[in-house]
């Protein structure tokens, strides 16, 4: 049986057809502020319907990014193309985009409804329109009873909401959401990520996310884009960037993860081709089954994820390869799981999480212990990056 | 407020504390309660050719019964008969409203400016405004004196670039039109400080997420940016309103002899006629009139804390 990378969340991925047109297409967008590069050279093509995370660290220009979409900022160099014209010097309030602030940005002497109609008004929609649009809004982010307060007689959760309305009124070609949910509580950030999703899926709508926060960008998208320092870094849906990570950074950027330098001791098979590579890392041998992406004394690293890692006691039958032996130094509960740091005999440390499957367990592993790492052949993966 | 003092176990009365709380109290009590009894007294006695000018209104504790019944609010009266005086009353309202009218149409886009400035030349613009303080203002009205007369410097500018003749004089000077110049200028910065503050405050993201759903920015700013103002305007006005109503000496020095302002007409009543009476009637009317814009200015900053 052909193996494939994670759960599918929809049959949706116009990215590998060839002969899709891209819906947004940012082309070699580069923007400095003075001497400060925020957007280097970049490319990328987002398509209709699509959720799309922009991921990175505080700093790697993807509200830059996002913001020459919007209008805010003009790219130094380049052009942003929507629907195929290019958009470069319409004013904000000319584009067929809709934000969502960080701040929420709600205008604080309006009313919720006044907030929501704001939009529609600029429109000079006839007013019976107006409070049907901005009725069915209400409904749609469950605030009908909050019509006619102030922003600032609301919980954060339901000026969220009510943010969200606001953009959503004018039922923009995309909606841009700049952190959208960072001012909320872990329990309602989660609730919101799939409110997000199902609004998504049901308005039929592009939505262009920004965030910092791995898992909301995993919850949500259909694709995300890892950016660092200007530039973007892998291009995939959330199961390949977890799964298959194209170098250290986006690796070690997404979730944890064991990475142990080393050099490709031998490859089973031409580059480009399904083989099992082996690997030298300092005296561990590795080996991985993967389409090779290297050649012989090639330093590369190898990565494992810690839930991959099995942690044992007792000694496996083979222990020459994909096998490590260690003290116990430090261990995190997690409650779903536990987390186990291993010390090795010299001095590198290799996680492995275990999922905490039942209550009650014959013989816990403890500080101290000496235990058994090992992972199959398909667990890691050689990063060429 | 009560309710709280009783059941917080910190906020239990104290001696100290009620020593702090009676300062402000005890300062209006002296400086301002007092006076205007004082003033309000001799509003309702009558002239006398006397040190003080004005018959003795209350003789020891003795004398109650008379006090009352010598009790005269002809003084009162008197005003509403004198066309003068409503006159008076109503041209000081309309020289204030007009001024703070033309204050708040220059000062907004000055504090507008100042508000939208780089974040570090925001302290030096805000130094910019208070500067002329550092001189005295009768010496800044005396120097508008010296621009506007006839053979001022005006003239001389006009004269020089050709827009007027060598014989033509600029006919300001002891105008309304000069009256006006000089409250706008001494009373700008009292305009700008509270617009200022208040547009400082305002989230700039405000208006791009106006601009983003739909609105221009000349829109934008009626829609958003000045009713956010609005407390800063209110407060501005009132503090520009309320003085200029009784202003006497930019009249006095800038004004012409049919410049009618009640500070000057009370100035006249005091130390032109010696009649204290009447000027101390003119005066509690004035306090009466202007009790009313001082609650709308109370009432809005109660609302903006």
């Amino acid at each position: 049986m052909a193996k494939s990378l994670g759960p599918v969340k929809r049959k949706f991925s116009p990215w590998t057809d060839p002969s899709a047109v891209p819906f947004i297409r940012f082309e070699n967008i580069t923007k400095r502020f003075g001497t400060f590069t925020a957007v280097d050279n970049l490319t990328l093509d987002i398509y209709e319907r699509e959720f799309f995370s922009l991921l990175g660290p505080s700093g790697c220009g993807k509200t830059t990014l996002m913001r020459m979409l919007a209008g805010f900022e003009e790219p130094t160099e380049g052009r942003i193309l929507l629907q195929g014209k290019d958009i470069s010097g319409v004013p904000p309030y000319r584009r067929p985009t809709n934000m969502m602030f960080q701040s929420y940005a709600l205008f604080p002497h309006m009313t919720v409804e006044k907030n929501i109609a704001f939009g529609l008004e600029q429109d000079n929609l006839p007013k019976g329109e107006i409070a049907t649009r901005v009725e069915e809004m209400l409904k749609l982010v469950k605030l009908e009873q909050f019509a006619k307060r102030k922003p600032n007689q609301l919980s954060g959760g339901q000026r969220q909401r009510v943010a969200l309305a606001r953009s959503l009124a004018k039922r923009p070609k995309v909606l841009l959401l700049d952190e959208p949910l960072g001012a909320l509580d872990k329990k309602l950030r989660e609730e919101t990520q799939f409110e997000l999703m199902d609004l998504q899926t049901k308005l039929g709508l592009t939505f262009l996310i920004v965030t910092h926060d791995q898992e909301e960008a995993m919850t949500v998208s259909d694709r995300i884009a890892v950016m660092d320092k200007g530039l973007i870094m892998q291009v995939a849906t959330p199961a390949e960037i977890y799964e298959a990570p194209n170098s250290r950074y986006v690796a070690d950027f997404i979730g944890d993860i064991n990475i142990l330098e080393g050099t490709v001791a031998e490859t089973g098979s031409a580059l480009g081709a399904p083989g099992t590579v082996r690997i030298d890392c300092d005296g561990i041998a590795v080996s991985v089954e993967q389409e090779c992406q290297a050649v012989k004394a090639d330093k590369v690293a190898f990565a494992v994820r810690p839930e991959k890692v099995r942690i044992s006691p007792d000694q496996p039958s083979n222990t020459s390869v994909n096998a490590v032996y260690g003290e116990v130094w430090d261990i995190g509960y997690l409650g779903d799981f536990s987390v186990f740091l291993v010390k090795l005999a010299d001095g590198r440390v290799v996680r492995a999480a275990q999922a905490n499957v039942s209550r009650l367990v014959d013989r816990p592993i403890t500080f101290g212990d000496m235990v058994w790492l090992t992972w199959p052949l398909d667990a890691g993966l050689v990063l060429t990056r | 407020m009560a309710s709280v003092s009783e059941t917080h176990p910190a906020n239990k009365p104290n001696p100290a504390r009620w020593l702090v709380v009676a300062v402000p109290y005890v300062w209006l009590l002296l400086f301002f309660a007092a006076p205007f009894l004082i003033i309000f007294k001799i509003s309702l006695s009558e002239t006398a050719i006397a040190m003080p000018p004005y018959t003795p209104l209350f003789d020891g504790f003795g004398a109650i019964g008379d006090f009352v019944s010598e009790l005269d609010f002809d003084n009162y009266l008197f005003l509403t008969d004198d066309p003068l005086y409503i006159e008076a009353y109503l041209s000081s309202l309309r020289i204030a409203v007009i001024s703070t009218f033309l204050l708040l149409l220059i000062g907004y886009p000055m504090a507008l400016a100042m508000a939208r400035a780089p974040t570090m030349l925001r302290p030096t613009l805000v130094m910019l405004v208070i500067l002329p303080f550092w001189t005295s203002f009768l010496i800044r009205v005396y120097a508008w004196i010296g621009i506007l007369k006839p053979d001022g410097l005006l003239t001389l500018l006009f004269q020089s670039v050709g827009l007027l003749g060598a014989d033509d004089q600029v006919q300001i000077f002891r105008t309304d039109y000069a009256v006006f110049i000089g409250i706008v200028y001494s009373y700008l910065p009292f305009m700008i400080l509270p617009l200022y503050s208040a547009l400082e405050k305002m989230d700039n993201t405000l208006l791009e997420a106006a601009s983003d759903l739909g609105c221009p920015p000349w829109k934008a700013f009626w829609k958003i940016t000045f009713p956010l103002s609005l407390p800063g305007v209110i407060a501005g006005s009132m503090i520009c309103f309320i003085p200029i109503t009784g202003e006497f000496v930019i009249p006095d020095l800038l004004g012409g002899a049919d410049t009618l302002m009640i500070g000057k007409t009370l100035w006249t009543e005091f130390f032109g006629n010696r009649d204290w009476p009447l000027a101390s009637a003119v005066a509690v009317i004035l306090l009466i009139m202007l009790v009313v814009p001082i609650m709308i200015f109370q009432n809005q900053q109660k609302k903006v804390t």
